[in-house]
């Protein structure tokens, strides 16, 4: 394997379910009821998931979501934001963990 | 030409464009392109626009010269009242360019066809032609107005700087002039497509955030929304090629076919005629010179509309109207 992450992989993900087809079955029709249009719209939901595909770091999820966004009629600087979003939650749960390292840096410590 | 998707050699896919060609791809899935009722006259008045817009299909621009002539207006007028059109549908490049606007609008009213008028907005109100507005309300003119996004920065990147401000105050003036009010009967429609590389939304959806948005933040007013794909012809082809998106993009508006689309397609009822006076399937066939039935035949030799079970001319740029949504 020259790579690990192939773009030409992303097209292929339903064929995560060829080994396990009841799984792979209950997990897509999942994946689509949780996009299709709710209270939120596909939209917001693209924008959300643009969002998350950044705190957990998916390529694959930020090339889908980026062309989703767009696709829904997001622009740039919406998306943008949403992953200044994920940003800040990602920096405010390390940030919060700080306070553990405080509280037993403070028991260590004279 | 279009080509026969009778000819086995047809079959494989396109390395440029990563697609099987159109002719075949709908030789191998049992369909036929033809046309139904022929009820719209599409009518291109020249190339020659106030804007170079990035996904321009035609090349259109303030450098180019091709106009219908006040001789072809008479002509085509007067295959609109020999046709029995339902709907006259004006396009360009900036219809509003073309001297002889008024005059073929004028004369296209007694043919009691519903008058479509397709604007970039910005030549409508450029200070240069102040009567235009005034004169389309008088006519009852449905104005289609190009208005591809919500968002600055989006918009100018397709259509040039100051387009969205200029666009804004256009659609005001209109609104101010009764188009898009309830109970005027004047109609403005809005017309967005992407900004790139990249296919529309839902037009349901659109339309809903549209209305939404330029009400609250403009106080816009407008009557429906159209999303359509970019085709993959003129600037917008040179500017794929050239930005490395090209084949991708083929890939996925082939990967896109709507059946449905398919059977509603604008073709099937429509027939365009370029500045010149040549008739088409459709604008997209026009921009690649590829004529009705595949013969040049002049609006002035047509003694009514094209028949139905016409055969449509195709070629692979017919995928963008096929994706999705499709070109209604």
């Amino acid at each position: 394997m020259e790579i690990y992450y192939d773009p030409h992989d992303l097209p292929r993900f339903e064929e995560i379910g060829n080994d396990a087809p009841l799984l792979g079955k209950k997990f897509f029709e999942y994946y689509n009821a949780v996009f299709a249009e709710g209270a939120l719209t596909e939209r917001e939901k693209s924008l959300i998931a643009l969002a998350v595909a950044h705190a957990v770091q998916c390529p694959y999820c930020i090339d889908a979501y980026t062309q989703a966004c767009l696709e829904k009629g997001s622009n740039v600087n919406e998306m943008t934001e949403a992953v200044h979003v994920a940003t800040a939650i990602r920096g405010g749960a390390s940030l919060i963990h700080g306070l553990q390292m405080r509280k037993i840096a403070g028991r260590l410590s004279f | 030409m279009a080509r026969s998707p009778e000819n086995p050699a047809e079959g494989s896919v396109d390395v440029a464009s990563g697609v099987v060609p159109f002719s075949r791809f709908l030789y191998e899935k049992g369909l036929q392109l033809t046309r139904k009722q022929t009820t719209t006259l599409q009518v291109n008045v020249g190339l020659l626009c106030n804007q170079a817009c990035r996904h321009c299909h035609l090349d259109a621009g303030p450098g180019r010269r091709e106009m219908m002539k006040g001789e072809t207006v008479e002509e085509v007028a007067a295959y609109a009242r020999r046709g029995g059109f339902e709907t006259v549908d004006i396009t360009g490049g900036a219809p509003e360019l073309n001297p002889h606007l008024a005059t073929l609008i004028e004369k296209l009213s007694p043919a009691g066809s519903r008058v479509m008028l397709r604007s970039n907005l910005t030549a409508l109100n450029d200070g240069k032609r102040d009567f235009l507005m005034e004169f389309c309300r008088a006519e009852r003119v449905v104005i289609v107005a190009s208005f591809p996004s919500l968002d600055l920065s989006q918009t100018e990147s397709q259509r040039g700087e100051g387009t969205f401000g200029e666009s804004i105050t256009a659609l005001r003036r209109l609104n101010a002039l009764g188009y898009g009010q309830e109970g005027s009967g004047l109609e403005i429609d809005l017309v967005s497509n992407p900004t790139g590389a990249f296919l529309p939304p839902s037009q349901a959806e659109a339309e809903k955030r549209f209305r939404r948005e330029l009400e609250r933040r403009w106080g816009i007013a407008f009557n429906h929304l159209y999303t359509f794909s970019n085709v993959p012809l003129g600037r917008f082809r040179a500017w794929l090629k050239c930005s490395g998106n090209f084949r991708t993009y083929m890939e996925r508006l082939a990967a896109q076919f709507n059946p449905c689309a398919f059977e509603g397609l604008m073709c099937r009822s429509l027939v365009s005629v370029s500045w010149d006076g040549y008739l088409y399937d459709c604008d997209f066939n026009l921009a690649e010179r590829l004529p009705m039935d595949g013969v040049k035949i002049h609006v002035s030799e047509m003694t009514g509309p094209p028949g139905p079970g016409t055969p449509i001319a195709v070629s692979d740029h017919c995928y963008a109207c096929t994706a999705g949504t499709g070109f209604t």
